[in-house]
């Protein structure tokens, strides 16, 4: 997701933020997993924005995509070359205003960005723990959130949002602690994967599992598997686009060429991006989380979890407002499964709001500046926001 | 203008709007308004830009929501602090619970309804009561082109040629009223209004109605169960 990150055109930014840390689950109180097995201790990377209220009504929890992290916005020195990547959304009067909430963003554990992972040191063994990593699940990451916020002091939250596995979590958000959540924004998001979703997760994982320098997750210290992890990348990105928007992208442009070189270099623009966006992506991503986060998406099932195979009675322990929001093209998370978790709302009765965005930018449009999308968030912010102030 | 400033702008009108009051401008709205009780949970379909759901939360304390089809639309009701969902009318009311809605409210659309037996039964499914308006097929002045130019008539309420106009359905108030008997539905209250709908004054017409209204509303409970 990192390629869209810019500077704010108008140089609005929340400014200088600091990325913190917070350990739970120390030995012999470690963290019961989904799957049974126990980890700990657990460490959440996270950072905050703007100012808590001091009857702490104004939290917005913003949760993380794939490759994401707690760096939601504004940069970490004046040197900085990029701010966080919803720069166009969270600052200062933005859709998402510093000026008015607490934004808490907080990575996600099996992560590689500070947060515990496979390429954390495992206790017992002093070297990273690599596929003795147990398996997490999106409950897992959520639940671990959830110690963060109770860290922080916080007992309800304004709002929960995210995108596509960030969308996941939120929702999981709403059916875990239905009494903390007051509304919640899934983006691009599903309550299960789709097998087309897995497929391409699927042939992702493999690419990754098939470099011989994967061996078998243990390549820490030695040569990383960057061909796999940048092949697994370069899937995914085909994934977050749309016929249209590689058609206005690339169109059958070359690369810096006039003709076909007539061997296997990249002629076509699109393979010279996606080429370089699989490199870009190995200096800063660690290749098991990619294996672990994809998985936990794949296995997130909120039917399976906590409707036994219902959307609806999934719904049915959910109390928060909800705005779904899905994009025209968008064929990873398309809108007949936004459309399936809004009625399973309605089925509750519960207040839901859904608006099926114009874009052509595939998957990715929720990352990139629509002002459509500010609006809409920020007026359903501001309604919550007002409505939870005259409740008290 | 720059996104930033243009955002700042969007976000200086929904402050205006979320704790502002306003006042409703097309007559037939404030009629309908003025039917609904304080408190009551209603669904307004094909909202449009919200002005009756915004009206009727901020003056009577209404939970309200909407079904637009629009995206620009939807985007606008939402960004006013509206609960609005995208989608087609038709499929949209079968969701709900039975009595989810103390009134359904179709305003200026069963004209343009495919299926407006299957609907009213829908809508008379998930709420107590149904407001009906539509344009009154009958008004004196299209009597007379059909009469005298011999061709399909327009005035402002149904403004379109044959070939590109939305509006399906022909109506009249008489033929409403049959439509609701034959449906075994009652009719609580109806009034005929003369106005063009985007008027904010009209009046109500009480001497030959089918001839003199340019619209009708109804509001219509479940027959023998109310």
């Amino acid at each position: 997701m990192s390629e869209y990150i810019e500077h704010d055109k108008d140089g609005i930014s929340v400014g200088l933020v600091e990325k913190k840390y917070f350990t739970f689950a120390d030995p012999p109180d470690t963290m019961v997993l989904e799957s049974n097995a126990r980890l700990g201790p657990v460490t959440i990377a996270y950072e905050t924005l703007g100012a808590l209220n001091q009857d702490k009504s104004n939290v917005i929890l913003i949760l993380h995509a794939l490759s994401g992290d707690s760096h939601v916005a504004g940069y970490y020195s004046e040197e900085d070359q990029k701010p966080g990547w919803w720069e166009i959304m969270v600052g200062p009067g933005k859709g998402i205003d510093t000026d008015k909430y607490f934004v808490i963003c907080s990575n996600i554990i099996a992560g590689c960005m500070g947060s515990t992972g496979p390429s954390s040191i495992n206790p017992r063994t002093g070297i990273p723990y690599g596929f003795d990593f147990p398996v997490v699940t999106i409950g897992d990451m959520v639940k671990a959130q959830k110690a963060l916020l109770e860290h922080l002091g916080i007992e309800k939250i304004l709002s929960v949002i995210g995108g596509s596995i960030g969308g996941m979590q939120v929702l999981e958000w709403a059916v875990r602690y239905p009494d903390i959540v007051v509304s919640a924004i899934p983006l691009a998001s599903t309550t299960r994967h789709s097998a087309l979703a897995i497929a391409f997760n699927e042939v992702a994982r493999q690419a990754i599992m098939a470099d011989p320098n994967w061996s078998k997750g243990k390549y820490y210290g030695s040569t990383k598997p960057n061909l796999g992890l940048a092949l697994a990348r370069m899937v995914g990105h085909v994934t977050y686009l749309s016929d249209e928007a590689m058609r206005r992208k690339f169109g059958r442009r070359l690369q810096n060429k006039s003709d076909f070189s007539f061997n296997f270099d990249a002629d076509f623009q699109v393979e010279s991006y996606l080429r370089y966006q699989g490199q870009k992506f190995v200096d800063r991503f660690d290749a098991n989380s990619f294996l672990y986060i994809t998985k936990a998406a794949d296995y997130f099932d909120l039917r399976r979890q906590h409707g036994n195979g219902s959307e609806t009675e999934a719904f049915a322990k959910a109390k928060a407002r909800f705005l779904v929001i899905s994009f025209t093209s968008d064929w990873l998370y398309p809108t007949y499964q936004s459309k399936a978790m809004v009625k399973a709302m309605k089925k509750n009765n519960l207040d839901v709001s859904f608006c099926e965005i114009e874009a052509e930018w595939g998957h990715d449009a929720f990352l990139l500046e629509n002002e459509r999308l500010s609006a809409l968030i920020r007026g359903f912010l501001e309604r919550n926001f007002i409505e939870l102030q005259k409740k008290k | 203008m720059t996104g930033v400033s243009r955002g700042l702008q969007a976000y200086t009108m929904t402050q205006t709007t979320q704790t502002q009051t306003i006042g409703l401008k097309r007559f037939d709205l404030q009629v309908i308004a003025s039917w609904i009780k304080p408190g009551s949970r209603v669904l307004d379909l094909g909202c449009g830009e919200g002005d009756l759901l915004l009206y009727l939360k901020q003056n009577k304390g209404v939970r309200g929501t909407g079904i637009e089809n629009r995206e620009s639309k939807v985007a606008l009701c939402i960004a006013k602090g509206l609960s609005v969902l995208q989608g087609d009318i038709n499929e949209e009311v079968l969701d709900y619970q039975e009595d989810t809605f103390d009134y359904v409210i179709l305003s200026q659309t069963l004209q343009q309804v495919y299926y407006p037996e299957r609907l009213l039964k829908s809508l008379l499914a998930i709420g107590r009561k149904v407001i009906v308006s539509f344009p009154n097929f009958s008004h004196w002045s299209i009597r007379m082109q059909v009469l005298l130019t011999g061709m399909a008539p327009k005035n402002e309420q149904l403004p379109y040629e044959w070939y590109n106009t939305p509006n399906i359905r022909v109506i009249t108030l008489q033929d409403f009223r049959k439509f609701t008997r034959d449906q075994g539905c009652t009719v609580l209250k109806e009034v005929a209004i003369n106005t063009h709908h985007h008027n904010t004054k009209g009046h109500i017409v009480g001497f030959l109605q089918n001839w003199r209204a340019t619209y009708g509303i109804f509001l219509i409970g479940k027959g023998d169960k109310t």
